[in-house]
């Protein structure tokens, strides 16, 4: 058996896919496809790092209902991070059957290691 | 007015408890007996007795029958059908009228169904195979203290199934040592840790001791990692007194969830907790310990799918459901079926999955299938596919076995689930290219690398596991 790695002093994290590499486009693309393939409204949420731990972040205007273009997804992801670049940015899908939501995930990582 | 006059002895029960021209009600309760009568005995007796003695019927005629309306209050064998492949057995189908029933008592409704009639003897064994609970009758249940929906936004845990681990050796370890492992657990990655079943309070860990140091393992982990988590306090006791003692200590920790065993501590107990968690906003989840025993043998006891149900109308927002692919029995099928049954608002009948009725829950939440039990990270791309999101998955010593410990063996499992998630959302079919799916995460994650390393002697069967997309049902699968 190989030698024993220690593991690192804990990262902090950010749920659903954080424990991936960051999101290339082409992988971030493919996820909204299956965000709107699902008929779930996209949303977008955002907030200072050391408020992320509460459930409310700031919404973004207002969830996209009815948009299925990848292209608008991604557009409104940008102009978010851009408005706001110290902040984690997620995209959320809102299931309005099952009245929660069916994806979150964080695009915009703020600090170091993410793509933010 | 009195039509009938009393006339003392023994009628076939037959006469009044067959009716096959019974048309069942919305209202009524309906049941599937798989019963092997004794020789000689004609299956519409037989049929006719278990509706007797589960409902109105005693051996004899008695003289206080004619005081009350019995055609009103009796059970009626309706149909029988014979047992695929099996001469021996056949099954009964008897509608019992709901008044029949104390509102929201489980309790009652199994004295009546699997009481005395299991014992009976016109029958050489008896098995309950589904049950029908009428709208009218899910709606006096309290049902699950929170659901599914309502832990998703608790937790803050969207598009994709938890992650969970039981923390081991299951007996033995001091509260501190045992609070070190579920530190390093949840640290790793992980959302869940569990206390194991027969972990009450014993000489080498009382629960106050437990809970002090696993709640500050939790919340340790939750600052480090800034993601939420919980451990399952298991507050099963001895007594109702002494549980709910346990449960309000867990609440004043800040402990967001707390388990219990449904069967060996009762129905009574289960439905009461059940009624605190949702007065307390605190989750439920339920092991099922002695479920076996009740639900194995296929010629007597309950089927699974009976208990799950009573499960949900007693109150849990997690139970074990068994993993398919796992150390323990479960067949995929019949395993899907109850697992709908935990979370759909509504199941059609469906004999390929062994559900004999249509049930209609209404709003009734669902329960979060747990599949626990011999599983490991060449399992993730099997589960993923069959337990889709809303499952919560424990890899017991797929965590603690690690050859790095405890965090690397969660962190392994989380980069696997994370994967094979964003697979499926993909579009790629995740059991087929599971080698693929984990080889590809694994050049990102050493603690993943190691762990395939590990395991790989447990045969990952790929033709197997391919053969599952077919609709074909009961495959064996890839085992441990």
């Amino acid at each position: 058996m190989s030698e024993i790695l220690p593991y690192e002093a804990t990262q902090r994290r950010g749920e659903t896919f954080s424990y991936l590499p960051p999101m290339t486009p082409d992988r971030l693309r493919k996820q909204i496809a299956y965000l709107v393939a699902q008929g779930w409204a996209p949303a977008i949420e955002h907030t200072e790092p050391e408020k992320a731990f509460s459930s409310f972040w700031y919404l973004w205007k207002l969830p996209m209902f009815g948009e299925t273009s990848i292209e608008r997804i991604l557009e409104e992801l940008e102009a978010c991070h851009r408005a706001n670049p110290g902040n984690h940015v997620r995209l959320l899908g809102y299931d309005n059957f099952a009245q929660s939501q069916g994806t979150a995930f964080i695009v915009y990582r703020a600090g170091a290691n993410g793509n933010a | 007015m009195a039509k009938a006059s009393f006339e003392a002895g023994v009628k076939d029960y037959r006469a009044t408890y067959w009716t096959p021209d019974y048309v069942p009600l919305d209202s009524d309760l309906l049941a599937v007996f798989k019963i092997v009568p004794q020789a000689g005995v004609p299956r519409e007796e037989a049929a006719a007795a278990v509706a007797a003695e589960s409902s109105t019927g005693t051996w004899t005629t008695v003289w206080t029958d004619l005081l009350t309306d019995l055609d009103y209050y009796r059970g009626r064998a309706y149909r029988i059908e014979p047992v695929p492949g099996d001469a021996t057995a056949f099954y009964a189908f008897i509608a019992y009228p709901i008044d029949l029933f104390e509102e929201g008592s489980v309790v009652n409704v199994l004295t009546s169904l699997v009481g005395n009639v299991f014992g009976f003897k016109a029958v050489r064994s008896l098995r309950l195979e589904d049950l029908r609970f009428p709208l009218a009758y899910v709606k006096t249940c309290g049902g699950p203290p929170n659901g599914i929906a309502l832990e998703r936004d608790r937790l803050n845990k969207y598009g994709r199934p938890l992650l969970g681990c039981t923390i081991k050796p299951k007996l033995g370890l001091s509260a501190k040592n045992y609070g070190r492992a579920v530190y390093e657990c949840l640290r790793g990655g992980l959302d869940f840790t569990k206390d194991d079943e027969n972990i009450n309070s014993q000489p080498f860990m009382r629960w106050q001791h437990r809970f002090e140091f696993v709640m500050e393992a939790v919340q340790k982990a939750e600052a480090e990692t800034g993601e939420r988590k919980g451990h399952y306090l298991n507050v099963t006791a001895p007594t109702p007194e002494e549980m709910y003692k346990r449960a309000e200590f867990a609440k004043s920790l800040g402990a967001p969830i707390i388990m219990h065993d449904f069967l060996t501590a009762g129905f009574t107990a289960n439905t009461g907790l059940a009624n605190w968690c949702r007065e307390n906003g605190m989750l439920l989840h339920i092991h099922r310990a002695m479920h076996a025993v009740l639900d194995r043998n296929p010629y007597h006891g309950i089927h699974f799918r009976v208990l799950t149900k009573c499960l949900r109308l007693s109150g849990g927002d997690h139970l074990h459901s068994g993993t398919v692919v796992g150390k323990l029995e479960g067949d995929r099928e019949a395993t899907i079926g109850w697992v709908d049954m935990m979370r759909e608002s509504f199941v059609p009948e469906n004999r390929t999955r062994g559900i004999f009725f249509d049930q209609d829950w209404g709003a009734m939440p669902g329960v979060m299938p747990v599949a626990s039990g011999g599983i490991h990270v060449w399992h993730m791309p099997a589960l993923t596919a069959i337990f889709g999101d809303d499952a919560c998955f424990q890899f017991g010593g797929g965590t603690l076995g690690h050859p790095w410990g405890n965090a690397a063996g969660a962190h392994a499992n989380r980069v696997a689930l994370e994967a094979c998630v964003e697979a499926r959302n993909q579009g790629r079919p995740v059991e087929r290219e599971g080698r693929e799916i984990l080889t590809e995460a694994a050049k990102h994650s050493p603690e993943l690398a190691i762990a395939m390393e590990t395991w790989k002697e447990i045969k990952f069967e790929f033709d197997t596991v391919d053969k599952l997309d077919a609709p074909a049902p009961s495959p064996q699968l890839a085992s441990v």
